[in-house]
């Protein structure tokens, strides 16, 4: 079958025998977009975590049939080293990634988190980033998540900056 | 150690490195740092504390280092980056000596072909502190020989060189590194020139960004698994779900005729599937029928029992005064810890790529020789047919120093002609991981009339963690009489108490455990450690003194009370409940290096929460102290996971859970709000920082929980 989709903006066809594939092998494999990561296969973990429609998504359970006509957005489209996007900017600003293989998904899941929620507590991102990562990184990613929100409001109101 | 220029080597024609439109600048020796003896320095440097220096065959700074055409320093590390933060450390450290910019240097994954190749492993805490003389004497030998050059081509004297961001000035000129050393044929070596001040370096002792921060912030493509060659195809093999199930039979019919299967591969040792995609592959595997043999169904109360002190092999490793008096009263308490997984979260994979007379392997390894070794051996070749091409690791723990999975996916792309990249599903890592042993303790102490101990002993029993494993020479255990690895942190630190007993037994379990991040620290410092917080209560004194009371004034001794104070100093340690919280307080000294933490503690709805943690460390120099923090900041939410959450069961033969959220680790929530870290320099040189500072942080939040609720948390996980 044929599944067209948006990948970073531009628009994507890939033919494939089987529609439930999930999108993380088509993403990772076909694609060649290898920063969005495998890591259990069964949604438990999120270091495949990718947007579909600005949504964050376990792409290691998501049929790839499912997104027809949709908006994916993996970490290479997120921002660019010359333009990063505000939760690249805090994670550098921070210093975050210690392996760094968790960290595109943490990012990710971030980006769509701070656009429901600008202003988030400790609680809050307590209660929304549940992703693992093993080398222990969530304390300098719980500051990093607070100045990606900071930048973001910056961005949006410059003249309160 | 023999790193002078006494066993200078004549210049040799051979060529690495060819790159970057600049041809290898040659090849010389200026010094060797192959020790005389290795196994003996091996032997004898596990023995006393784990301390081991750099121990590999790149002797030559032209194996280490190029000089590209656009004036950048590539350094071939040997080291593999797992997060630890070794990159920029080794960065930092060349920098420094070869007056560059941290721009102007990269740092890469040396592949063995280039001859760089560490003998032992990625490892131990000890890439920093190993790599300190021998690394920043070699560029400090390739800045002399750059200007040696550059002085012959500025037409001056070397003396009249001066060197600064890769440029050399000299006669009113200035060229680059580069344009000194193009069209270089033969070099003059100097003699290894002196090392700077410390206090003169501009990076080492300053917290420079990683340098691996942006291509780990922009997804690109660093690791094992994302590795890829062309007309690559998927591999899987079957591993089974029980303990110490052989391999009988294996029907594949049904599997051969799955959807874009390339061939069934059947060996004596497993059963592999090559497809053409992943889940292809994936799908085909579960559609082997495999036959299995096994022995009995293990439970968990079977490896309880196994486990008991008293049931394994004995060896006394500390011995001081007399034994424990059991005439007088004796306080006695058990402890014990649970088995625990790597749970890094990339899968351990691999790529290879077998020809007719070579194979090339890219992968996530922390034992890049043996994982070469193993390779060659499979497939009758020499290593030197063999070429390891070491990625970014995904998370390392101990759990990379095990890469079996080499010589299967070689095997699997020698039988189709192609490429096979293969890796472990979460269940399969999960199931056949190399885990931390399950732990059992016990502690006893008489007391004298004043509080003091008078003679402590500790037992304690575990599985492997260094016996058996591939990377030490399999008669270790016997000149040592223990497992080097599952002592660690299981010695008594308090060297002042007259009277002392330790003894390692050894239990061989049904599945493999080894090396886990600090080895036997976790468990055995949380057993000491709530030891002693227990016999301090007993002793009516405070847990911050009643330590200091029983450490000697040696070095190592100063350096532990050092970290002591400043932990309480700064985390202002107190035993009193205030708003609902208390502190704990632990020290435990690994590798040499002490560390000393206080945990904030309450309880939410029954659950243990740690607020804070304050952390006292003498790593000596700390070369980046942003990464020394982090791995502080890294290593106190691991240990609090692991102390917290974390147990393996053995159910009906099976090791379970098989998925993380059963396997429950903590998330951001179970990260404390404040780390504070306070980083003490007790020598002049860098120590060991990855592991030590999982030691204290188990008794730590335990001794909180007991001041909370005079229970005494005895059994990781704590908050089970």
């Amino acid at each position: 079958m044929t599944i067209s989709f948006q990948l970073n903006g531009k628009p994507q066809m890939v033919d494939i025998a089987d529609g439930n594939t999930p999108l993380l092998w088509v993403v990772r494999d076909m694609l060649d977009h290898k920063g969005t990561k495998f890591g259990c296969g069964k949604a438990a973990c999120g270091a495949c975590t990718l947007l579909i429609d600005g949504e964050a998504v376990r792409s290691c359970s998501y049929a790839v049939k499912f997104a027809e006509g949709k908006s994916v957005t993996t970490i290479e489209g997120l921002g660019t080293h010359e333009n990063p996007h505000p939760v690249q900017q805090a994670w550098i600003e921070e210093i975050v990634p210690q392996c760094g293989y968790c960290q595109p998904g943490f990012m990710m899941a971030t980006a769509a988190f701070l656009e429901k929620n600008p202003t988030p507590t400790d609680e809050d991102i307590d209660n929304n980033i549940i992703n693992v990562c093993r080398c222990g990184t969530y304390y300098r990613m719980r500051k990093a998540i607070h100045r990606a929100a900071q930048i973001k409001a910056e961005s949006a109101n410059p003249t309160n900056s | 150690m023999d790193n002078t220029n006494k066993k200078k080597k004549k210049l040799s024609r051979r060529k690495f490195l060819v790159r970057g439109g600049l041809g290898t600048l040659g090849v010389l020796a200026v010094g060797t740092y192959v020790f005389r003896n290795p196994l003996r320095r091996q032997i004898l440097s596990f023995a006393n504390s784990m301390d081991m220096s750099y121990m590999g065959s790149g002797i030559e700074p032209m194996i280490w280092f190029e000089v590209t055409s656009d004036n950048k320093i590539v350094l071939h590390s040997p080291k593999v980056e797992m997060g630890q933060g070794t990159f920029t450390g080794i960065a930092q450290m060349a920098a420094d000596e070869l007056d560059v910019e941290m721009d102007q240097i990269q740092v890469i994954h040396a592949s063995t072909d280039t001859g760089n190749i560490d003998t032992f492993s990625t490892g131990g805490s000890t890439s920093i502190a190993g790599l300190w003389q021998p690394l920043r004497e070699l560029a400090a030998t390739l800045r002399e020989m750059i200007k040696t050059e550059g002085a012959k081509k500025l037409g001056v004297t070397v003396g009249e060189v001066t060197s600064g961001k890769a440029q050399l000035t000299g006669g009113g000129k200035t060229i680059s590194y580069a344009d000194a050393v193009k069209d270089v044929t033969a070099w003059k070596v100097p003699d290894t020139p002196p090392l700077r001040d410390i206090k003169d370096y501009k990076f080492v002792g300053k917290p420079v960004a990683r340098i691996d921060l942006e291509a780990k912030v922009f997804g690109d493509p660093i690791f094992g698994l994302d590795a890829e060659m062309t007309n690559m195809l998927y591999g899987s093999v079957i591993r089974p779900n029980k303990i110490g199930a052989k391999y009988v039979s294996a029907d594949t019919s049904k599997a051969e005729n799955m959807p874009g299967v390339v061939k069934i591969i059947v060996e004596e040792d497993f059963v592999g599937v090559v497809a053409n995609s992943y889940i292809e592959a994936e799908n085909a595997k579960n559609a082997v029928e495999v036959q299995w043999d096994v022995d009995r169904n293990w439970s968990s109360e079977d490896i309880k029992e196994l486990l008991k002190v008293g049931n394994g092999n004995p060896s006394l490793i500390q011995k001081e005064g007399s034994d424990i008096d059991t005439s007088e009263e004796v306080i006695k308490m058990e402890f014990g810890s649970p088995i625990g997984a790597h749970a890094q979260i990339e899968p351990n994979g691999v790529l290879a790529s077998v020809e007719t007379n070579k194979a090339t392997i890219k992968i996530s390894t922390q034992v890049v020789n043996l994982t070469r070794k193993e390779v060659a051996k499979r497939l009758g070749f020499k290593d030197e047919q063999v070429n390891i091409i070491p990625t970014y690791l995904g998370g390392g723990f101990g759990r990379r120093l095990h890469t079996p999975h080499a010589a299967q996916a070689a095997v699997m792309s020698k039988a189709v002609g192609k490429p096979v990249k293969y890796c472990f599903t979460r269940k399969e890592e999960f199931q056949h991981d190399m885990f931390r042993p399950p732990t059992h303790h016990i502690l006893k102490a008489n007391l004298d009339a004043s509080g003091m101990i008078k003679a402590i002993r500790h037992d304690f029993s575990s599985g492997d963690v260094a016996i058996d494993s591939a990377i030490l020479p399999g008669f270790l255990n016997t000149i040592l009489g223990a497992d080097v690895g599952a002592i660690r942190g299981g010695f008594c630190q308090y060297g002042t108490i007259p009277n002392i007993r330790t003894v390692s037994w050894h239990v061989e379990l049904p599945f493999a455990t080894s090396w886990w991040r600090s080895l036997g620290l976790l468990a055995n410092t949380f057993a000491w450690e709530s030891f002693m917080d227990e016999l301090a209560l007993k002793s009516s004194k405070d847990p911050v003194s009643f330590r200091l009371a029983h450490i000697p004034n040696d070095e190592a001794g100063k350096r532990l009370k050092a970290v002591i104070q400043a932990a309480a100093e700064k985390a202002k340690y107190s035993d009193e409940v205030v708003n609902g919280r208390a502190m704990g307080f632990a020290a435990s000294t690994d590798a040499g290096t002490p560390c000393a933490q206080v945990a904030e503690v309450s309880l939410e709805n029954g659950k243990i929460k740690v607020h804070k943690v304050t952390c006292a460390m003498d790593p000596g120099i700390a070369v980046n102290p942003d990464q020394v923090r982090a791995q502080c900041e890294g290593s106190i939410i691991m240990g609090i996971s692991a102390s917290l959450y974390e147990k393996m069961e053995v159910t009906d033969g099976e090791l379970t859970p098989t998925i993380y959220g059963p396997y429950q680790m903590a998330l951001m929530k179970h990260a404390p709000k404040e780390i504070d870290v306070v980083l003490l320099q007790g020598i002049d040189k860098p120590g060991p920082v990855g592991e030590p500072p999982l030691g204290p942080i188990g008794a730590a939040i335990a001794n909180a929980v007991y001041r909370l609720t005079g229970e005494r948390l005895t059994h990781m996980p704590l908050q089970a």
